[in-house]
């Protein structure tokens, strides 16, 4: 207490003095901060500036080590089976003869699958969520719609094969054999054994997944376009259809890609859902509703089990397949998202 | 004047045919959810009881809850959610508070979006890769950095939203008082968007709590009650995934239990996450 007012009374900050007389070689009596404690701050700031630096450079450094680790476990199989392993049909764990074709085939096949069903129903939504939906309704439906992304992928998996599937055997693909079946060239595609299991229903319940990312970007995206442009094509007498058709979508094209892309990045690294009801069958057949195998539940299904070395490195390499290829789709979404912000930036 | 009608009639038409169809995707979109939470209430409510969470899982057949896969699971995402946190607000800070110039900022932020949708079975096989071979046995704490590599990118992401919706003027005006950048950038940006950040760690949280891939081949499962994470460690996600494909009755219903466990639990947390920080997300 004592103390205090006399420091008080010297006129001198509390806390300051010591370092500010020890300070005071030359001369000055102004009571600004001390060099010492300036020195001690711009450390201070340096360091902080570096940790946090360090931790932004650690997520690039985890990139590097999940492309250096399967780069590295994935050696082997490379090796051994050369540049033709995404192209062989092989998959024998007995023989160790091992090649990725089938379970390229299942990712790439369920995902185009899974677009195709998802962006016109996302593109409605997102039409809907933008233009039609009454204000008080957006919010909540909006949070709806991305609940369904949040339903983790287990759920949908457990879902699909024992509700989804019986009532897709039973009521929609017999309808699909009859009408699409007797097409000619795509015909086989929807011809055979009618269990409700197999590529195109897992492709659908990859739509039912990828809707809400698709949706939610394209709602983002239909939200910027400025008021001034869609309210001239009303003026001029168009059509909420015509507005959407012929302003909204053009000014948007890019993001919208980018939006399917990422929806694409998705289904492309689904697992659980996949696992559940594409059946686990290492064959291709031209026909959809046969039981196939895709990247993700492949390894899901084998790699804690697989016994050799080769077929470990094998499987690897079928993550490094899958990781490269997401990595381009997600990359690719990333600039046409970020081409719209940009020339956004320009236009106003 | 006739043509004129007519085509005005044909537009209209469009129009409303359009309109039609952007309503039915929409409720084809409420309809799938809807559809999900019926019959998640309608086949796991029956399981829901208070051995549920008293019980270990069971042999086939006999009585069981799914205690040990509860705690399993509270412990690797408390322990993913310890390493997610730290890392990834101090990586969202650098984004937002020291990413105006330089290479760093730009590119870690492109492949932070990368990383955010990566495929998540990819990220499982990398930490067996790196750990779980390496040490020869499954275990809870690569589970939980696997779970953690998750949820980095959530952090980072929402981090750097929130703290770049702190008005530049309150960075200012901390500064012109003559505090040092750290102090600025703890005490009065993080402290302002203290309830954001805390929604980038429960969106965290919720991602990871549904994560089944990842876990496969780190945790793996056990039957018993196991507070070692030092050992392989049941976990939700896998005991449903299991026993939803094994044949048993009992351990069918319980998978049953544990979706609408876990489901209701991520959908709430999502709900209160979005509704209070509605727009910002």
């Amino acid at each position: 207490m004592s103390s205090q007012s006399t420091a008080l009374g010297s006129g001198v900050v509390p806390g300051r003095g010591a370092l500010g007389l020890a300070n005071a070689d030359s001369g000055s009596r102004l009571p600004e901060p001390p060099r010492d404690r300036m020195r001690v701050q711009r450390l201070q700031d340096a360091l902080f500036h570096q940790v946090t630096r360090f931790f932004a450079f650690s997520v690039l450094a985890i990139l590097a080590a999940i492309i250096a680790s399967l780069l590295y476990g994935a050696w082997p199989a490379l090796l051994e089976f050369g540049a033709g392993f995404p192209f062989s049909a092989d998959w024998n764990p007995v023989t160790d003869k091992f090649g990725g074709l089938i379970s390229v085939y299942g990712t790439l096949s369920t995902s185009v699958i899974a677009l195709v069903v998802a962006i016109p129903v996302s593109f409605g939504i997102a039409i809907f969520l933008t233009e039609l939906c009454p204000p008080v309704l957006r919010g909540p439906l909006g949070i709806a719609v991305e609940l369904l992304a949040a339903v983790p992928s287990i759920i949908y998996g457990m879902w699909g094969l024992f509700v989804f599937a019986p009532l897709f055997a039973d009521y929609v693909q017999p309808v699909l054999s009859m009408t699409l079946g007797n097409l000619p060239f795509v015909g086989t595609l929807f011809q055979g054994p009618q269990n409700g299991i197999g590529i195109l229903s897992a492709g659908l319940i990859l739509s039912v997944m990828v809707i809400p990312f698709i949706a939610s970007v394209m709602r983002d995206v239909f939200e910027v376009v400025p008021g001034i442009l869609k309210e001239s094509a009303y003026g001029l007498g168009a059509t909420t259809w015509e507005v959407v058709w012929n302003i909204v979508l053009p000014y948007t094209r890019v993001g919208v890609i980018g939006g399917v892309m990422l929806g694409l990045g998705r289904a492309l690294g689904e697992t659980m859902a996949v696992t559940f009801v594409i059946g686990n069958a290492h064959r291709i057949s031209p026909s959809l509703y046969e039981a196939g195998n895709s990247i993700a539940s492949t390894l899901a299904n084998e790699f804690a089990e697989a016994a050799s070395d080769l077929h470990v490195s094998s499987l690897i390499a079928l993550g490094l397949i899958l990781f490269f290829v997401t990595f381009v789709v997600l990359a690719l979404s990333k600039i046409l998202l970020m081409r719209l912000g940009r020339s956004e930036g320009e236009k106003t | 004047m006739s043509d004129t009608t007519a085509l005005y009639r044909k537009r209209v038409r469009t129009n409303r045919i359009a309109l039609m169809c952007s309503l039915l995707a929409m409720l084809i979109g409420m309809s799938f959810l809807a559809w999900i939470m019926i019959v998640l209430l309608y086949k796991g409510f029956g399981a829901l009881s208070l051995s549920l969470f008293t019980q270990s899982t069971p042999a086939p057949g006999s009585d069981g809850g799914l205690f040990n896969a509860i705690l399993g699971s509270l412990m690797m995402v408390g322990v993913s959610t310890f390493i997610a946190t730290p890392i990834g607000i101090l990586a969202g800070v650098y984004l937002s508070e020291f990413g105006r110039k330089g290479w760093l900022a730009p590119t870690t932020r492109f492949i932070n979006d990368i990383l955010l949708s990566a495929p998540s079975i990819v990220i499982g096989v990398f930490i067996y890769a790196v750990y779980v071979a390496q040490v020869q046995h499954f275990s809870g704490w690569a589970g939980s950095l696997a779970l953690a590599l998750i949820a980095i990118p959530v952090v980072v992401r929402t981090t750097e939203n929130m703290l770049n919706l702190v008005p530049g003027s309150l960075r200012e005006a901390a500064s012109a008082l003559g505090a040092p950048r750290w102090k600025v950038v703890l005490h009065v940006v993080l402290r302002s968007a203290r309830a954001g950040v805390l929604t980038g760690i429960l969106l965290a949280i919720a991602r990871v709590s549904g994560e089944t891939a990842p876990l496969l081949f780190t945790a793996l499962n056990n039957q018993f009650t196991s507070y070692d994470l030092n050992g392989p460690m049941a976990n939700l996600p896998v005991v449903i995934f299991q026993f939803a494909m094994s044949p048993y009755e009992n351990w069918n219903s319980l998978a049953w239990g544990g979706a609408i466990l876990i489901t209701f639990g991520v959908l709430c947390l999502n709900i209160v996450v979005r509704t209070m920080f509605r727009k910002k997300i």
